[in-house]
């Protein structure tokens, strides 16, 4: 396949100048470990203290804080599990509620939940560029959350028909190939042992392990020190795939969640995580 | 010009409200130094040691660092300055290729051990050292390259 | 006011071992912003810690210390219940102080 073999001659031009960058003289396997070893050393040495936990601390203060139009907390928020429930909701989500007869992940549902709850434009916080206002609101709340599901596995619902849908359309958007590069999310996430420079993709088809991809966010990301929640990663490979973004916490954002989620049931959720 | 101390002599009311304050200087070192402005702008090693006016440093066994061989990003580079030497007065952090060579600067008190980790900014690969400024004068240091890369689009 | 620290400090064998993550962009006054102008100097520059209201530690950082600053530091003669407080001051004044027990 032709993007395919691109894909590959750019990833190992981009490994050769890297490994050159770092003092090799031949792009060989044993330079490739050693560098990822580093890596992995590196993670390890940051991985106390991870500046995410200023976001959590963040979070759960505007989750208990009356706020908004109506001066009300989100205390009575239902993430899924129940009016107010935290504990165990994030990794339950995205699924079905019957309140707004749709599939909702956790930042559409804070939409809702600050809308209903607080008065809140659901519009208005969706336009809000990230790292701004209310999108640090959002963003401090999908940490703490997250948080509160640190450890456990993944299970989301799939015994909804409109559950099962979303993971089919959710799929059907995984593999869509479209824009200027012809890229879709499975150019780099459909299959195992892909690399951009040091960065490893995981294969997004399956269930990549404990800790990795879907289980992986929200996250900081020490090179720009922001939190970045689901909604904001998906932006982000949009933009790397020359797509338009099709907007916060839309319903092809909300599938792919689905189908991502499902695939990873019964890893390890390590949200929020530290990331480069 | 009167000095802290003296001032402090006179008024144990003053040296209360100074202990409160986090003021009250010690015995060897003055907690209360004003903010060493030049010794951040220093652009080497050798004109920081200039500025602090400390002698020639010389490299030590008895002092550590600990760093990564690889920063993934160059933003955050977690990195360990350490003695195990009595008598230690300063234990300061340098990048040896950022635009300023200093990065931090601890004062090492009787209550405190002479070891602090914590995380710097580097613009490229560079050598990084860990320096311990001792109270009978010696400057020593251990020192470690750190490469900084450039990571992927994703993570 | 600034965001509060998260501080964390734990006792063996009478030391305490304390790690405290500061919320602050820590901003060096080299990078420019999208417009082209120079994003102003915002960084903490003097650090404290007290244990039950002594000072026993003090620095001086400049603005090469990562955002988010993360410090680690061991108190000596410092047992659980004892009460650590952290300090610090920015190059615009700013301050924040927070406290925790030693457990």
């Amino acid at each position: 396949m032709k993007k395919r073999t691109l894909l590959s001659t750019h990833h190992l031009l981009r490994t050769a100048l890297t490994l050159a960058f770092l003092g090799a003289s031949a792009c060989t396997l044993a330079q490739q470990k050693s560098a990822a070893d580093g890596i992995a050393e590196y993670r390890a040495m940051i991985a106390d203290g991870n500046p995410a936990e200023l976001f959590e601390a963040k979070g759960e203060d505007l989750w208990k804080k009356k706020r908004g139009p109506k001066n009300a907390s989100l205390e009575q928020c239902d993430l899924g599990k129940g009016a107010g429930i935290v504990k165990g909701a994030f990794v339950e989500l995205p699924r079905w509620f019957a309140d707004t007869g749709r599939v909702q992940d956790l930042e559409s549902r804070l939409l809702t939940c600050m809308e209903r709850l607080q008065g809140f434009d659901p519009g208005a916080l969706a336009r809000t560029p990230f790292g701004k206002d209310e999108q640090i609101t959002l963003e401090a709340l999908s940490a703490w959350i997250s948080a509160e599901s640190k450890g456990m596995r993944f299970k989301l619902p799939q015994n909804h028909p409109e559950e099962r849908k979303q993971f089919e359309i959710g799929k059907r958007a995984f593999f869509y190939r479209g824009g200027p590069f012809d890229f879709a999310c499975a150019s780099c996430h459909g299959e195992a042992g892909k690399r951009i420079r040091l960065q490893d993709l995981p294969d997004l088809t399956n269930n990549p392990g404990d800790g990795v991809g879907f289980a992986a966010w929200p996250a900081y990301r020490v090179s720009s020190g922001e939190l970045w929640s689901m909604q904001r990663r998906l932006n982000d490979c949009f933009r790397q795939q020359r797509f338009p973004y099709p907007g916060y916490a839309s319903d092809v954002t909300i599938a792919l969640g689905v189908y991502m989620g499902v695939n990873a049931k019964g890893a390890e959720s390590i949200a929020p995580a530290l990331k480069r | 010009m009167q000095t802290r101390r003296q001032m402090l002599a006179r008024s144990t009311q003053v040296a209360t409200m100074l202990i409160t304050l986090g003021l009250f200087p010690g015995a060897k070192n003055a907690l209360a130094a004003p903010y060493n402005a030049g010794a951040f702008e220093a652009k080497t090693m050798a004109e920081l040691m200039k500025i602090l006016g400390s002698g020639t440093p010389t490299e030590s066994r008895d002092v550590s660092i600990t760093g990564p061989e690889i920063a993934e990003n160059g933003a955050v580079v977690p990195i360990g300055a350490s003695t195990s030497l009595p008598g230690a007065n300063r234990i300061l952090i340098l990048v040896e290729k950022n635009p300023s060579v200093l990065s931090a600067m601890f004062e090492v008190s009787d209550s405190i051990e002479a070891n602090f980790t914590t995380r710097v900014k580097m613009g490229q690969s560079s050598n990084v050292f860990a320096v311990a400024l001792m109270n009978d004068g010696r400057v020593l240091y251990a020192t470690k390259e750190v490469k900084v890369t450039l990571g992927g689009c994703g993570g | 006011m600034a965001d509060p620290m998260r501080i964390r400090a734990q006792s063996a064998g009478g030391k305490a071992t304390v790690r405290v993550l500061m919320s602050h962009e820590m901003e060096t006054g080299l990078r420019k912003d999208s417009g082209g102008k120079t994003i102003p100097a915002w960084f903490i520059q003097e650090v404290s810690a007290q244990l039950n209201g002594k000072t026993v530690m003090t620095a001086q950082w400049g603005p090469a210390i990562s955002k988010n600053p993360y410090l680690q530091f061991m108190i000596k003669g410092a047992n659980a219940g004892d009460k650590v407080t952290v300090s610090w001051v920015d190059n615009k004044g700013d301050k924040r102080t927070d406290e925790a027990t030693i457990s």
